[in-house]
């Protein structure tokens, strides 16, 4: 730089620079913002040299700190399965049938699986697991593969007509619109009907309970009761998956239905599946 | 400090000034992303990462013609929350056949990137058609159109073609049977052999439940693949990374 110039009229020095007799002032910076740039600068070399940083030829310089967030989630992970090792052990051992309502292990596994629920469930069976067209209501005590721990727990495990899990729970209903006249499928759904709810044409109905034994007792039973080895639901007791009105009797008669559970056994861990269990079982129609 | 001197050159070319200004700025662009090119531990090679079929591919498009990348991520993040609530950590080599990619940062809904397998076709289907029939809670719009609007797939052998020319590696085969394997997929009763040896793990289903190949039956087969592709329990975390 050349000699310092000075502005007449505020004796501040000036950059020199002059457009169109317009001069620039060289006021100085204010000490704490000069301050604060420093401080950052020095901050900024710490850090690329703590924290992986540089790119080079293979990959970033590592830091000296050996900063990993692949490490970090797993440390994370491993640390919270450590505190609940011991009551996850005693889950997982646990004979779920005896287990005593009043028993600190039920309490965990209600509060573990209240939040897997709400995660991984809640999805299809609704966040207060009260279900969906299609999807059971799991308040009740009507059960479809069995409303007992142990069953609703290997529900769980391997799921409902899935390609995933050989040991998936597994059945079929044929779609009758194939099989049944309109007539015999019309005069079936009265019937059906007319278990739970007073028969609009009983003439129709009596018609239809020959057609149910013929066809339909087989998976439903003589009573239309069901059977829980086929997934089978009671007709008689006026809960429906996926509606008790004529249309919707017409619709699975002739269509049938398959609903699909996945295998949450290949997504949980044991322990989750045992918790999930207590839960649902716990929620109000457990056996 | 001779040449400081004679930065008024610059300040009085707005031509210059805007050439040495873009120069300065390409610095900070080529340290941060040039690098990325070559470092080796960019994208780790993970097994089973394949890319798109027809249909999925064909599903990927309807996924970002519908904007749902503007509510949903395609990233978990490596927290404990995350991998709690949706599975693995998402890796890099899972999204490399994305073009683009559809990480984002965005959730108003979950994030995808594991949804595949985790919900039956037909909740897809009743969800895409009306959300709060299963979620009351949910504030996604409905998607019904898309089971009335059929797609023939004249076009997928094209789109394919266009990702190979950004690095996805479709095979002159692949190309060929594009056609074939994008209704196959649809058509749980057809011979799937050769769609399965192309592009395994492939959800083969007709999905919506109804005949022919609809933008509904294209979306869930896209869905359905989604974080499914890389089996986690032989997967090694690279401890420098």
């Amino acid at each position: 730089m050349t000699d310092k110039k000075i502005d007449k009229e505020t004796g501040v020095e000036t950059t020199g620079h002059n457009w169109d007799g317009i001069e620039e002032l060289n006021n100085p910076l204010p000490r704490w913002w000069l301050w604060t740039l420093y401080a950052c600068i020095v901050w900024a070399i710490g850090y690329t040299i703590l924290y992986p940083a540089w790119p080079m030829i293979s990959g970033a310089t590592p830091g000296m700190l050996g900063y990993s967030t692949r490490a970090n989630v797993a440390n994370d992970i491993t640390a919270h399965e450590a505190k609940n090792a011991a009551l996850t052990a005693d889950l997982v051992a646990a004979d779920l049938p005896t287990l005593a309502p009043d028993d600190p292990l039920h309490r965990y596994a209600v509060a573990r699986g209240a939040s897997v629920f709400r995660a991984q469930c809640s999805q299809c069976h609704g966040s207060g697991a009260a279900g969906a067209k299609g999807y059971p209501n799991l308040l009740d005590d009507d059960w479809l593969w069995g409303g007992d721990v142990a069953s609703i727990a290997t529900t769980i495990d391997h799921g409902i007509r899935n390609d995933t899990d050989p040991d998936a729970r597994w059945s079929q209903m044929p779609a009758f619109g194939d099989i049944l006249s309109r007539e015999e499928i019309t005069s079936v759904v009265a019937y059906v009907g007319s278990l739970s709810a007073p028969a609009e044409d009983p003439g129709l109905a009596d018609a239809g309970a020959t057609v149910f034994s013929d066809n339909c007792a087989a998976c439903h039973g003589d009573n239309a009761q069901g059977n829980r080895d086929m997934g089978a639901p009671d007709l008689t007791d006026a809960i429906w998956l996926y509606g008790g009105d004529t249309a919707t009797l017409t619709e699975t008669v002739t269509k049938a239905r398959f609903g699909v559970m996945p295998a949450w056994g290949q997504r949980l861990t044991d322990a989750d599946v045992a918790a999930v269990a207590v839960y649902v079982h716990g929620l109000g129609g457990g056996e | 400090m001779a040449l400081l001197d004679k930065h008024a050159i610059l300040e009085k070319s707005p031509t210059l000034l805007l050439v040495f200004s873009l120069a300065v700025v390409s610095i900070g662009g080529i340290v941060e992303i040039a690098p990325l090119f070559w470092l080796e531990n960019t994208i780790e090679k993970v097994e089973g990462v394949r890319p798109y079929s027809p249909l999925e591919l064909t599903g990927r498009d309807i996924y970002v013609r519908e904007g749902c990348y503007v509510c949903h991520s395609q990233m978990i993040r490596p927290m404990r929350d995350e991998v709690e609530r949706y599975g693995h950590y998402s890796l890099a080599a899972e999204s490399m056949y994305d073009h683009p990619f559809q990480w984002g940062s965005k959730r108003t809904g979950p994030d995808l990137a594991r949804v595949g397998a985790r919900y039956s076709n037909a909740w897809h289907v009743d969800h895409l058609s009306d959300p709060q029939s299963v979620v009351p809670e949910s504030v996604m719009p409905q998607y019904a159109f898309l089971s009335r609007t059929p797609i023939t797939g004249e076009y997928v052998d094209d789109l394919m073609k266009t990702h190979r020319f950004v690095g996805v590696p479709y095979s002159d085969d692949d190309i060929a049977q594009a056609h074939q394997d994008f209704r196959v997929q649809a058509n749980p009763d057809a011979d799937t052999s050769g769609l399965l040896e192309r592009y395994p793990g492939a959800a083969v289903a007709n999905f919506d439940d109804q005949p022919g190949v609809s933008e509904m039956d294209a979306l869930i087969s896209y869905l359905q693949v989604l974080g499914t592709m890389v089996d986690f329990s032989t997967f090694v975390p690279d401890p420098s990374r």
